[in-house]
């Protein structure tokens, strides 16, 4: 410690260290630029299904216990068939990234990461299906949407801080969504589709396009 | 000033695990192995004197059969960390000890 130099480099490696160890920072924007189309597709495909944005209140009211069975099967296949393709192209490219930047991808910090993104995300699963249950099929849809947004605010203490403004629009969506009955079905693919392409080309170009060559 | 600067504090690998037991409650061996890009028998000495000073506090179980060792940081390893930051601070600030 014997010139400023040596402590200005000492201070900067605590720095880095101190951010390292304690954020996951190999999420990788791709993954949310994929997890946004594979949404779109979704949601596309639920409304040429649908023909119509009918999950509103009052045109479940209407239906009869067959067809609502049928929507209720249909949305649960094509939602889980979303989610799983959304996952897996998300681990894909953020293994992809840590393995590029030479970082491992299960550690401590990755891991509270996971269970504080899962403990809402599971609630909020759990929470739909007993609204299937009551028969209350557009709740899904805002409901969705705010458990995962609250999902997403409550993991980015452990990644990057951006995240936390992801969580707070698909909050703030969610909310509108509940009132906004009518169109549930694009307020959902907005919030899934669109803010995670936003997002994820903002955090590839943020964090991504000045490091890949290094 | 100088008896600021923490003798403990030294060698950059304390400072490492220092740092990064500042942010995270506790680590195990492992982790900090990975983190900060040291060798077992490089990393065991120093966390031993960072453990002597009565800066970290070690925690030996069991998982399964394989022994886990974690290591945390005392409020006495914190608060000689902030001084010793501290002191780095405003040495860089003013230029002179």
């Amino acid at each position: 410690m014997n010139s400023q130099q040596d402590s200005i480099q000492a201070l900067s490696e605590i720095r880095d260290l101190m951010h390292r160890s304690s954020k996951f920072l190999s999420l990788s924007g791709l993954s949310g630029i994929f997890a946004g189309i594979t949404a779109l597709i979704g949601a596309s495909v639920a409304y040429l299904r649908l023909k119509t944005d009918a999950f509103n209140y009052e045109s479940s009211e209407q239906m009869t216990v067959l067809t609502r069975r049928d929507m209720i099967e249909f949305i649960l296949i094509d939602g889980s068939i979303v989610l799983v393709v959304a996952i897996l192209l998300g681990c894909f490219f953020t293994i992809r990234k840590a393995k590029k930047s030479g970082q491992s991808v299960w550690n401590p910090v990755s891991k509270r990461m996971l269970v504080s993104l899962l403990i809402p995300l599971v609630t909020g699963g759990i929470f739909c299906l007993a609204m299937f249950y009551r028969n209350m099929l557009w709740v899904s849809f805002p409901a969705t949407l705010i458990f995962y947004g609250l999902a997403l605010l409550n993991a980015s203490k452990y990644t990057v801080r951006d995240l936390e403004y992801l969580g707070i629009l698909e909050v703030i969506l969610g909310l509108i969504s509940l009132f906004l009955t009518g169109y549930n079905l694009l307020v959902w693919a907005f919030g899934f589709g669109v803010l995670h392409i936003v997002y994820g080309t903002l955090m590839y170009f943020k964090y991504e396009r000045g490091t890949s060559h290094s | 000033m100088l008896e600021h600067f923490n003798k403990a504090f030294e060698s950059k690998a304390r400072l490492g695990i220092m740092s990064v037991l500042m942010v995270n409650e506790s680590l195990s061996f492992n982790a900090l192995k990975e983190l900060l890009n040291l060798t077992d028998g490089n990393l065991a000495t120093h966390l031993r004197a960072l453990e002597e000073q009565g800066y970290l506090l070690v925690r030996k179980q069991f998982v399964g059969r394989k022994p886990n060792t974690t290591y945390g940081a005392t409020s006495e390893g914190r608060l000689a960390f902030t001084n010793h930051l501290n002191a780095l601070e405003a040495f860089i600030r003013t230029g002179q000890y």
